[in-house]
C-alpha cells in the first residue's frame, strides 16, 4: 500500500495515494491539479467537479468515481453532490447551447413564451439536447442581467431584450450548419 | 504596506490622472457589455489617440441606469451619454471642451438626485482590475487605520454604533453578530462572504463584486481583524464568471501589495481569502447550507442553534455576512459610526442598493437612503411604468418576499415596514409589475422556484411547496375550486411555521401577500374562469365547462 502523509483539514492524516488517471487525456491532469492545489482535501469535492465540468463539459460515472476515489469521499456522497447542485450536468451538452434566463425579471417580460417557442422549434423539452447533438436548450435561474430582461445566452454570449424571432433565427443558423 | 506607502500610491495615481485633460469612463458591466461596450471602448481609445487632447479612456463597473446603456461619462464635466456605440467614438472625442453630443445626451437628473451612494461610491469611477484606482479613492485606508490605530473591540464598537444591519435580507444587527464571533472561544475562526446571489431578479452583489471587488476584500479583512480570524472565504455563484475572475485578480493584487498575507502593515495580523464556487443551489444562501457547501457537501441546512457564530465552518466560530454588508464596512470605519447612523430611518440605518427591474423606464442599480418612499424609487428614480400601462405591484425580497400593491407605495423602505406589509427587504431585488402581470401566476412562479430549490431535508418545505404548486397550477388552469383556495391558505401557514430553514419559512410569502392584496384575482380565476391580466391559459377549464 502506498501510504503518505498529507495535510488534510483537521491535521496530518495518513492518505492512500490517489488512483491513476483514467486515461491519457490531458484534461485529467487539470482535474488532478485542482485536487493537488487543495491538498486532496475532501472539501475540494465541489471545486474539483467544477474543474471536471469545465474541462469535459459534463460529469460522467468515470469522472465522479475518479474524483471520489482521489479525495477519499464515498461514491454516494460524490454522486449526491453532483446531482444536488443544478449547475452540474450528467449529460454531455450539444455542440451549441441556448440558455433562456427564467429569473423573475425575465419571467415578467415573457421568458416562458421564449422557452415554449424554442421547445417547439427544436422538438425537445428544456434541459434536453436535440437527438443529433447540435443544440441544447437550457433554462437558467438568473444570470444577473435583469435590467435587460428578457435575456438569453447563445453559446455563453448574453443577448438582452431578446425576441422570439432572434432566438428562432439563431436556432435556424445552428441547425442549418 | 504602510499608510504612507498607500498615500504615495494614491498621490501617484492622481498625478498620473492630472496629465490628462479629460477622462472618458465606459461602463462595461454585463448589461452594457452585452451591447458592445468593449468595441466602443476600443473605438474611443483609437479616436482619443488620433485626437490632439490628452484623454484617458477607462473601463468601469456599473454606472446604474442600465436600460440606457451602453453608458459613457465624460469627466471633469460629468457628462453622461446614453445608447453609445462604437460609431459615436469620434464625435465624443471631438466634442471634448465644446458642446456635448446632442443625440447622446442623457438627462437623468431625477434618477440620480435622490440617490445616496455609499456602497456604489466607486461604481463608474474606477477600473475594477486596478488596485491603484481603488487606493486613489481612499481604498484600504480603513483597513490600515484599523490595524494601526484601533483595537478589535473598538472596530466592533464602531460597527455596532453605526446601526448597520445585515444586507442579505434578514437584517440581523451586524455589530451584534461581530461581537458574538469575537467573544466566541477558539483560536481558529473564519469570516465568510455570502456572494451566492441566488435571488432571481437581483444583481446588486454581482455588480459590487465585479465593479469594486477590493471593497469586499477590505470589508472582510476589517471583519477578520475585529473577530480574530485569519482566513476568509468568498462564496460566489458559478453563474457569475466575471465576478469570479475580478475577485481572483483583486485577491492577487492585494497579496502583491501586502494587503493580504502575513504581518499586514507590519502588524501581527495575518489574513488571506479563498474563493469558493457555488453550483446553482438557492438554498446555499442560507448560512448553514452555505457552510456545508464550502465544506464540499450537499447544501442542506442544519437546525440552529448552534449558530455559525459559535460553531460554523469545520465546527469553528464563523462570521457570515453578505457582499453588500462587507461593502459598507470601509466607509463606516473611515467616516465613523455616527455618520452612518445619521442616514436612514429610525431602525434601518444607512443606504440600500436595489436592482430595479421589470416594467419600469429606468432599470438598473440604485442606491437610496433607508426610509425613502417606494413611490419615490419607482416613479422618480425609476421613471415609472412605461406609458400605456398602469402600475400593479412591486415585488421585493425575491422568492422569500411579497408583492406590494399601489396603495402602499407611500410607505418608507425599511426592514420593519416591508415585513409589516407581508414582504421582506431581501437582498435588494425590486421588480415592478404592471397590468399585464397576473398575480396568481406570479405566485405560482415563485412557488415553482421554491419547490425546485427546496433541498428536500424537511417535509413541510419539500412536500408543502409541491402541493402548493399543484393547487396554484389548478387555479391558473381555471380548474381550481374555492376548497383549493382554503387548502392553499392552510398549507401556507403549515409550511411557514414548521419548515427548518428560511427557504421554507418564507416560501409562502409570495402567495400570502398576493392573497392579501389581490384576492379578487384568485376569485376571478376560480369562479369566473377568467384571468384579468390575460396571462393564464384557461382552455382546460373551458373544455370542462363545454
Amino acid at each position: 500500500m502506498h501510504v503518505s502523509g498529507c495535510a488534510n483539514q483537521g491535521g496530518i492524516v495518513p492518505v492512500i495515494a490517489p488512483p491513476p488517471l483514467p486515461s491519457e487525456d490531458k484534461r485529467w491532469k487539470i482535474v488532478n491539479g485542482t485536487m493537488r492545489k487543495n491538498g486532496f482535501a475532501r472539501h475540494a469535492l465541489i471545486e474539483t467537479l467544477h474543474t471536471v465540468q469545465s474541462s469535459f463539459g459534463y460529469l460522467d460515472d468515470d469522472s465522479i468515481r475518479f474524483v471520489a476515489l482521489s479525495l477519499h469521499v464515498p461514491l454516494s456522497q460524490a454522486y449526491g453532490v453532483a446531482t444536488f447542485y443544478h449547475y452540474f450536468t450528467l449529460k454531455p451538452p450539444g455542440k451549441h447551447t441556448v440558455t433562456v434566463c427564467a429569473g423573475t425579471a425575465c419571467y415578467i417580460k415573457g421568458a416562458d413564451k421564449l422557452i415554449a417557442a424554442a421547445e417547439k422549434r427544436l422538438c425537445i423539452k428544456q434541459g434536453q439536447t436535440t437527438p443529433d447533438g447540435q443544440v441544447s436548450l437550457m433554462v437558467a435561474r438568473c444570470v444577473g442581467a435583469c435590467s435587460r430582461a428578457p435575456v438569453a445566452l447563445c453559446d455563453g454570449e448574453v443577448v438582452g431584450e431578446v425576441t422570439q424571432e432572434q432566438i428562432l433565427e439563431q436556432l435556424e443558423r445552428w441547425t442549418a450548419a | 504596506m504602510t499608510i504612507e506607502e498607500l498615500e504615495q500610491i494614491a498621490k501617484n495615481v492622481k498625478q498620473e490622472n492630472e496629465k490628462y485633460d479629460y477622462e472618458i469612463n465606459v461602463c462595461m458591466d454585463l448589461a452594457c457589455a452585452s451591447q458592445g461596450a468593449d468595441k466602443l471602448k476600443d473605438a474611443l481609445v483609437k479616436a482619443a489617440e488620433a485626437g490632439a487632447k490628452k484623454v484617458l479612456v477607462r473601463r468601469t463597473g456599473c454606472m446604474g441606469p442600465c436600460s440606457h446603456g451602453p453608458l459613457v461619462r465624460v469627466d471633469p464635466e460629468e457628462r453622461l451619454y446614453r445608447r453609445v456605440n462604437a460609431s459615436h467614438a469620434e464625435a465624443i472625442v471631438k466634442s471634448l471642451g465644446g458642446a456635448p453630443v446632442p443625440e447622446l445626451q442623457c438627462d437623468l437628473d431625477e434618477h440620480f438626485d435622490k440617490q445616496v451612494r455609499v456602497v456604489l461610491e466607486n461604481a463608474g469611477y474606477i477600473d475594477p482590475e486596478k488596485i491603484d484606482d481603488y487606493i486613489a479613492r481612499d481604498g484600504y485606508k480603513a483597513l490600515l487605520t484599523v490595524l494601526t490605530e484601533m483595537t478589535p473591540n473598538g472596530v466592533v464598537h464602531r460597527i455596532t454604533e453605526s446601526g448597520l444591519r445585515g444586507r442579505g435580507g434578514g437584517g440581523y444587527p451586524t455589530g451584534l453578530k461581530w461581537s458574538t464571533v469575537a467573544k466566541a472561544a477558539g483560536d481558529v475562526k473564519y469570516v465568510v462572504c455570502n456572494g451566492d446571489e441566488g435571488d432571481p431578479g437581483a444583481f446588486m452583489d454581482r455588480s459590487v463584486m465585479e465593479g469594486d471587488p477590493h471593497r469586499v476584500i477590505e470589508g472582510m479583512a476589517i471583519a477578520a481583524y475585529a473577530v480574530g480570524a485569519t482566513k476568509g472565504f468568498i462564496y460566489v455563484r458559478a453563474e457569475y464568471p466575471v465576478a469570479v475572475s475580478r475577485l481572483t485578480t483583486a485577491l492577487r493584487e492585494a497579496r502583491r501589495h501586502a494587503l493580504l498575507g502575513n504581518n499586514i502593515c507590519n502588524t501581527p495580523f495575518n489574513f488571506d481569502v479563498e474563493i469558493r464556487l457555488g453550483a446553482g443551489a438557492f438554498v446555499c444562501g442560507e448560512e448553514t447550507a452555505l457552510i456545508a457547501s464550502i465544506e464540499g457537501r450537499r447544501g442542506t441546512p442544519k437546525p440552529r442553534p448552534p449558530y455559525p457564530a459559535s460553531s460554523g465552518l469545520w465546527g469553528k466560530p464563523t462570521l457570515i455576512n453578505n457582499v453588500e454588508t462587507y461593502a459598507n464596512i470601509a466607509p463606516i470605519v473611515r467616516n465613523g459610526g455616527k455618520w452612518f447612523f445619521n442616514m436612514g430611518s429610525e431602525r434601518s440605518k444607512g443606504t440600500k442598493v436595489f436592482a430595479l427591474t421589470g416594467k419600469i423606464a429606468n432599470t438598473g442599480l440604485v442606491e437610496v437612503p433607508m426610509g425613502i418612499k417606494l413611490r419615490e424609487i419607482i416613479e422618480e428614480i425609476g421613471g415609472g411604468v412605461p406609458a400605456g400601462h398602469t402600475f400593479k405591484a412591486v415585488q421585493t425580497g425575491g422568492p422569500s418576499g411579497g408583492c406590494i400593491p399601489a396603495d402602499m407605495l407611500d410607505v418608507g423602505v425599511s426592514y420593519d415596514a416591508l415585513l409589516k406589509m407581508g414582504s421582506i427587504m431581501g437582498s435588494g431585488g425590486m421588480i415592478v409589475m404592471d397590468d399585464t402581470s397576473c398575480m396568481v401566476n406570479v405566485a405560482r412562479f415563485f412557488i415553482e422556484f421554491c419547490m425546485t430549490e427546496s433541498c428536500g431535508k424537511c417535509i413541510p418545505c419539500r412536500a408543502g411547496t409541491a402541493q402548493m404548486f399543484t393547487l396554484l397550477t389548478r387555479i391558473c388552469d381555471g380548474t381550481g375550486t374555492m376548497d383549493d383556495l382554503a387548502l392553499l391558505e392552510d398549507l401556507c401557514s403549515t409550511v411557514k411555521e414548521t419548515s427548518l430553514c428560511g427557504l421554507g419559512q418564507t416560501a409562502p410569502n409570495p402567495v400570502l401577500s398576493t392573497l392579501k392584496y389581490f384576492r379578487n384575482e384568485y376569485i376571478e380565476h376560480i369562479v369566473h374562469k377568467l384571468c384579468p391580466a390575460g396571462v393564464c391559459n384557461m382552455e382546460a377549464a373551458v373544455e370542462v365547462v363545454a
